[in-house]
């Protein structure tokens, strides 16, 4: 049977090294390009027409653009609009190394933890800078829930600096497992596809269904990474 | 959703599997590969940010935004004309109202003349009818005049005749005339 996490393996294609660091382009950096290739010729050649009644392409262009402009503006409010260009980088970003990953024989750049943590850190630390640029000494009292007794603050505060600074992990860990687990799952049950013989058809049923439910979960993650970081960007500019 | 969690308890526990009898450790937990990944990573997603900052999001926001001002161009518009029309129609409905209220006063105008004139016509034709009856009352008691002078002649000559037949002889002319007379006035 093939080693189902084979897929996850890096592979260098043109060795690089900068400074006795190595910058090789590996098949995940060769996708990470073809990422930013594809969104961008997606983006750019839909809108070559600048059509006032968009044809299909232009109308999903416009779309992407809407669903992450709409997101901002839910919720975090106008005030979330320099932040525009970021979130819908992050968005785009994820959506497609998720989907380009579903293709055979091709890589998902979001199964790897240092990716998925390197984005969650890149938002962490931009919320935080924006929350201390907005508020300067005054984001402490963030950590200082309101209406809260005096007697609970040294457990609460305590409580309240865990989480936050659990949400780089917990933004990365959820994409990179999800992608992780199911690209493996549909690998082992592929894999059981010919040695059952007749009885293939049911690992290959579920591989079917596995990817249409694949497919859902790339958007879902792009969308729940997106929106988390929509909210703890309105919790840096509102503080709660 | 148990159906989904056990097949991925089933294929976690595969790859563990897998996993131990290769002894490899999973590719995302090798940390030589992470410097490579990370400058990319850099490379790549700077180079997203600029193009979606500075080409590909202006692009779609120009389009939208004339769009919407398109839109909103075209219902201002549209707004205008809808006022024009109503204006046009408040001008035709007083136009009309006129028009009726003209011909109304044109039709009763007509319609008092014609009356007069049927009036005075009637009264003109009145006065020559009441002239005509007149005259034709004369003229009948005229001829009942003749006519019963005539009879006085009539009656004396039969009476004549008839006493002639009767005794012979003819009467004296006064005789009988005034004996007509007497008898004639005995009647009226």
């Amino acid at each position: 049977m093939a080693n189902p996490i084979a897929q996850f393996e890096i592979k260098p294609l043109v060795p690089l090294e900068f400074g006795g660091i190595d910058a090789s382009l590996t098949n995940s950096g060769a996708f990470m390009v073809l990422t930013v290739v594809s969104i961008t010729a997606f983006l750019v050649m839909g809108m070559r027409s600048r059509a006032l009644v968009p044809g299909r392409w232009q109308s999903l262009a416009e779309l992407s653009y809407e669903f992450v402009a709409g997101l901002l503006r839910d919720n975090v409010g106008s005030a979330g609009r320099t932040y525009f260009p970021f979130v819908f980088s992050i968005f785009m970003f994820i959506l497609f190394a998720n989907v380009l990953g579903l293709l055979p024989y091709s890589f998902t750049v979001t199964s790897h933890i240092i990716v998925t943590f390197a984005m969650a850190m890149a938002v962490f630390i931009m919320i935080t800078v924006v929350a201390i640029a907005r508020h300067g000494f005054k984001f402490i009292s963030y950590f200082v829930p309101s209406g809260v007794p005096m007697a609970v603050l040294p457990l609460m505060v305590p409580i309240e600096i865990i989480s936050y600074l659990s949400r780089p992990v917990s933004l990365s860990v959820r994409l990179f497992a999800n992608m992780m687990a199911g690209h493996t799952m549909m690998k082992v049950f592929a894999g059981f596809i010919v040695p059952l013989g007749f009885f293939g058809v049911l690992p290959l049923g579920i591989d079917v269904l596995m990817v249409g439910f694949e497919f859902l979960v790339a958007f879902l993650q792009a969308y729940v990474f997106t929106v988390l970081t929509c909210l703890y960007l309105h919790d840096a500019i509102h503080l709660h | 959703m148990r159906i989904l969690n056990s097949t991925i308890a089933i294929s976690l526990a595969a790859v563990l599997g897998v996993n131990s009898a290769q002894a490899a450790g999973l590719p995302q937990l090798d940390p030589s590969t992470f410097s490579s990944q990370l400058i990319w990573l850099a490379i790549t997603f700077i180079t997203l940010y600029v193009l979606m900052a500075k080409v590909a999001l202006p692009k779609i926001g120009d389009v939208l935004e004339e769009r919407q001002r398109k839109i909103d161009d075209n219902l201002a518009k549209a707004e205008e004309l809808k006022s024009q029309a109503d204006a046009a129609s408040v001008a035709y409905e007083k136009s009309l109202s006129e028009a009726r209220a003209k011909a109304h006063d044109a039709i009763r105008e007509v319609k008092d003349e014609a009356l007069a004139e049927a009036h005075k016509r009637q009264s003109a034709q009145n006065a020559q009818l009441q002239a005509k009856i007149s005259e034709s009352e004369q003229a009948i008691s005229k001829a009942r005049d003749e006519a019963l002078a005539g009879i006085k002649d009539v009656a004396t000559d039969v009476a004549t005749s008839a006493v002639e037949k009767l005794i012979g002889e003819a009467p004296k002319d006064g005789s009988v005339a005034s004996a007509i007379e007497a008898a004639l006035k005995d009647r009226a």
